[in-house]
């Protein structure tokens, strides 16, 4: 049913561009509408008044400070979405991000603090490592996979948990010495030339920040946002990536290597995904015990809202981004509980959902019936 | 003797493998010098990390087999454990309960919204509900445990337990003013070889034992009898298996589908609420599900989909978390590893039987590496605890992968008319 959809797209005119993108806005700001209401409502019930929690929250995001630390915390998401749409393009759930973020993170600022070479070298070495280590922990749930056809699924959520345990006693190996019970211990400090600089000249052409700091990762994410558009859009590889996830019997007959593409696939959702951590270890300067957690999850929350599109990606994790930002000033001003972000997330992930499954059934049934009113026309 | 050991019923096989089971772990401790592989304290602990990890995986039991994947037990837990601590303090233990399968039921609601009427992919719907899950808990956390003394944003009061129980003759206790003799542990006192840890160990599993571990068992065989059993069985087993076929007999697959995800949602529930319960934290504690409803999907997985594998399962994590959280030097835990190497020759042996050369190669491998960590240590680093049942798992899964057979339709978006 997809398959005969996605094909046949082109072919029966109807689908005006202005049209499609109605129909693609459609779910996630019908998602987002929902939410609102459902949240509200909820504030209403736990006797908050929703309006001001509302004018506090967009109020807030206009701040250029703001706008500064929603970028920041959208690229590590954005990264992480970008990890899960690779491989979500080949049909393969990578639940693992989770697991292979943080391994990569603390391998690379290990590697980071222990050695000492000229700035570029040095960041890209960081950068390097995080990818090979995500990537090899990607590429075991990928060997088990084309190897002993292990489902993906259950293989990374178990790798999610090896790689907790794993972490938790490295850490402890790896402190720096001296930091043997104290708060914030964590792997050696990585040099000065080995931290990305920060991007703080770009908000200071639009007025005067001096609390927030724009994270240089984000000329990593957009790095990483164009190659994956190029490697999809612009490639044979991209194009096979496609075809396998889209119809994989038409796609093999077509010579494509199932197997092949399964570990490539996996091998660069693991590479990316590695990268994620690395906007924090940047700003942190080492990988400490209270190291972020849950990108991985929200990585794939992400990538769902945006459709697995490089662009509609950034614009999910701008809006998680938005989420997180309005929990701090909902705290500070008190006007609602700042935990109505957590549900508020979870309202627009299930509408969102729903919103695309229903609008891709609808998109069918236009299709068919367009197909169908073509054809009568031919036969007379 | 294969042959005879068929012909018995399933119960009775299983006390078989168990008794083997304790016979391997006493030679072990024999061989190895280590204490507390079979005492009553050791078998006491394992039911209590087995049951939430088993009704997770009885929940996905369900789920499965009306052809629904459900990722989301982990959320469900959450909020089993989240209602269950909020029931039992405002209206008492079982009741409480009944709340905490509730709150477990609603989130599979939600899932089985998502998937059943709108034809979401079940890992998609899964991976929302993992997120919310906590999200909500914090939220209803700040609204009603943060205004209760010593309650928090992250945690409850104290959480009041149900009864426990212990077996009459077996293993001492009272009925009804009658003191009962204590069978099992005048055989334990005995001190004689085997006979003494097994007697202890089976002592443990019914001496002072929770009803609500009592009632968690009792699901196993009640699954059993439900699934395979029923009517309702069938119909919810051939939304898993052929859910157009199930279609074309008039069964409404839409209500069993619906019905399975609840009854998952239900089970999930009731292992947050045990959780939360003085068998395991005595309050509700963000964080503390512990992975338990991925581990439990596990235990379907290596289970096989069937509630004796779920069981079989859940205590192969279970016995070693609670080994490993009363073993503070390791030690017990290391001599562990001499099982692991047993069952891995096992293996090894099962599949050149099979000539599967690069299976047995594989297992041999594994063996002699867990064999030389053996040798060359003498304790277990703390982490390994946490991180053992997930190698178990992907180790059975490399093994044993192609023998295990999933429901057909399982995670397949169902829609009615359409192939």
């Amino acid at each position: 049913m997809t398959d005969m959809s996605t094909r046949s797209e082109g072919l029966f005119g109807q689908d005006t561009p202005a049209r499609r993108i109605m129909l693609s806005l459609a779910a996630p700001v019908g998602a987002v509408v929902l939410s609102i209401i459902a949240s509200g409502l909820i504030l209403v019930v736990a006797g908050s008044n929703p309006l001001s929690a509302y004018a506090d929250m967009l109020g807030h995001a206009r701040r250029l400070e703001t706008v500064v630390s929603m970028i920041n915390r959208a690229t590590p998401l954005y990264i992480s979405g970008v990890a899960a749409a690779i491989g979500f393009k080949m049909n393969l759930f990578n639940i693992g991000v989770e697991g292979q973020y943080r391994m990569a993170a603390i391998f690379a600022a290990y590697v980071g603090g222990s050695v000492t070479v000229p700035g570029v070298f040095h960041m890209g070495l960081i950068l390097i490592t995080a990818m090979i280590v995500g990537g090899a922990w990607a590429g075991i749930a990928g060997l088990l996979h084309t190897q002993r056809g292990v489902n993906e699924v259950i293989s990374t959520i178990m790798l999610n948990g090896v790689a907790l345990g794993i972490i938790a006693a490295l850490v402890r190996k790896w402190q720096a010495p001296g930091e043997i019970v104290v708060v914030g211990v964590g792997t050696e400090p990585i040099a000065d030339s080995g931290i990305i600089p920060n991007l703080s000249f770009i908000p200071e052409w639009f007025g005067d920040i001096r609390s927030t700091e724009l994270t240089g990762v984000l000329v990593v994410a957009i790095i990483v946002g164009i190659s994956y558009h190029v490697l999809l859009n612009r490639t044979v590889f991209g194009y096979d990536l496609r075809a396998g996830g889209i119809n994989p019997l038409a796609a093999r007959a077509g010579g494509v290597q199932p197997k092949r593409m399964v570990m490539i696939a996996m091998l660069l959702s693991g590479g990316v995904g590695g990268l994620v951590g690395i906007a924090e270890i940047m700003d942190k300067g080492r990988y400490d015990p209270n190291f972020v957690g849950f990108l991985g999850f929200n990585g794939i929350a992400v990538a769902l809202l945006g459709r697995n599109h490089p662009a509609g990606i950034a614009v999910g994790a701008l809006l998680w981004a938005f989420l997180d930002a309005s929990s701090d000033i909902l705290q500070v001003t008190g006007t609602a509980p700042k935990e109505t972000v957590d549900i508020m997330r979870g309202v627009i992930l299930l509408t969102a959902v729903i919103g695309y499954e229903i609008v891709r059934r609808v998109r069918i049934r236009e299709e068919a019936t367009a197909a169908a009113a073509r054809l009568a026309e031919v036969a007379r | 003797m294969i042959q005879m050991l068929d012909r018995l019923p399933s119960w009775a096989t299983w006390m078989i493998y168990a008794a083997a089971g304790v016979g391997l772990l006493a030679i072990v401790e024999l061989f190895t010098g280590t204490e507390g592989l079979t005492s009553a304290t050791t078998s006491s602990a394992m039911l209590r990390w087995t049951v939430p990890i088993m009704l997770a995986g009885l929940g996905g039991l369900y789920s499965e087999r009306a052809g629904v994947v459900n990722i989301g037990l982990e959320g469900m837990l959450v909020l089993g454990m989240w209602f269950g601590a909020w029931g039992t303090i405002e209206l008492g233990p079982w009741p409480g309960l009944a709340v905490g399968v509730a709150g477990g039921a609603l989130g599979a609601l939600a899932h089985a919204l998502a998937t059943v009427t709108f034809g979401v992919d079940h890992i998609i719907s899964g991976v929302a509900i993992l997120i919310a899950a906590p999200g909500i808990t914090r939220f209803l956390s700040l609204k009603i445990f943060a205004d209760m003394p010593t309650g928090s944003i992250t945690q409850s009061p104290a959480v009041d337990g149900v009864g426990k129980f212990t077996m009459p003759v077996l293993a001492g206790g009272g009925f009804l003013g009658w003191e009962s003799p204590d069978l099992l542990g005048w055989l334990r006192d005995l001190r004689w070889w085997y006979v003494s840890d097994l007697a202890d160990m089976a002592r443990g599993l019914i001496a002072n034992v929770s009803q609500m571990t009592i009632l968690a068992f009792a699901l196993v065989p009640i699954s059993a009898w439900v699934l395979w059993r029923t009517r309702f069985g069938l119909r919810l087993r051939i939304c898993g298996e052929h859910p157009w076929a199930g279609e074309s007999q008039g069964v409404n697959i839409k209500s069993y589908k619906y019905t399975g995800v609840v009854l998952s949602g239900a089970l999930a529930g009731f292992g947050g609420a045990f959780i939360a319960s003085p068998e395991l934290n005595g309050i509700y504690l963000e964080g503390s599900t512990l992975n338990r409803g991925f581990i439990g999907l596990a235990a379907l997985i290596i289970g096989n989909w069937r509630p004796g594998g779920v069981m079989a399962g859940a205590l192969l994590f279970g016995y070693p978390s609670a080994l490993g959280k009363r073993d503070l030097d390791g030690s017990a835990t290391h001599s562990l590893l001499v099982v692991t190497v047993i069952a891995l020759v096992l293996v090894a042996i099962w599949a050149w039987r099979r000539r599967s050369q690069v299976d047995s190669g594989l297992a041999t491998f594994v063996a002699v590496m867990a064999c030389i960590w053996f040798a060359i240590t003498d304790t277990v680093p703390d982490w390994w605890v946490d991180i053992q049942p997930f190698i178990i798992v992907l180790l059975v899964m490399v093994f044993f992968s192609q023998r295990l057979r999933m429901p057909a339709a399982d995670g397949i978006p169902y829609r009615k008319g359409e192939t």
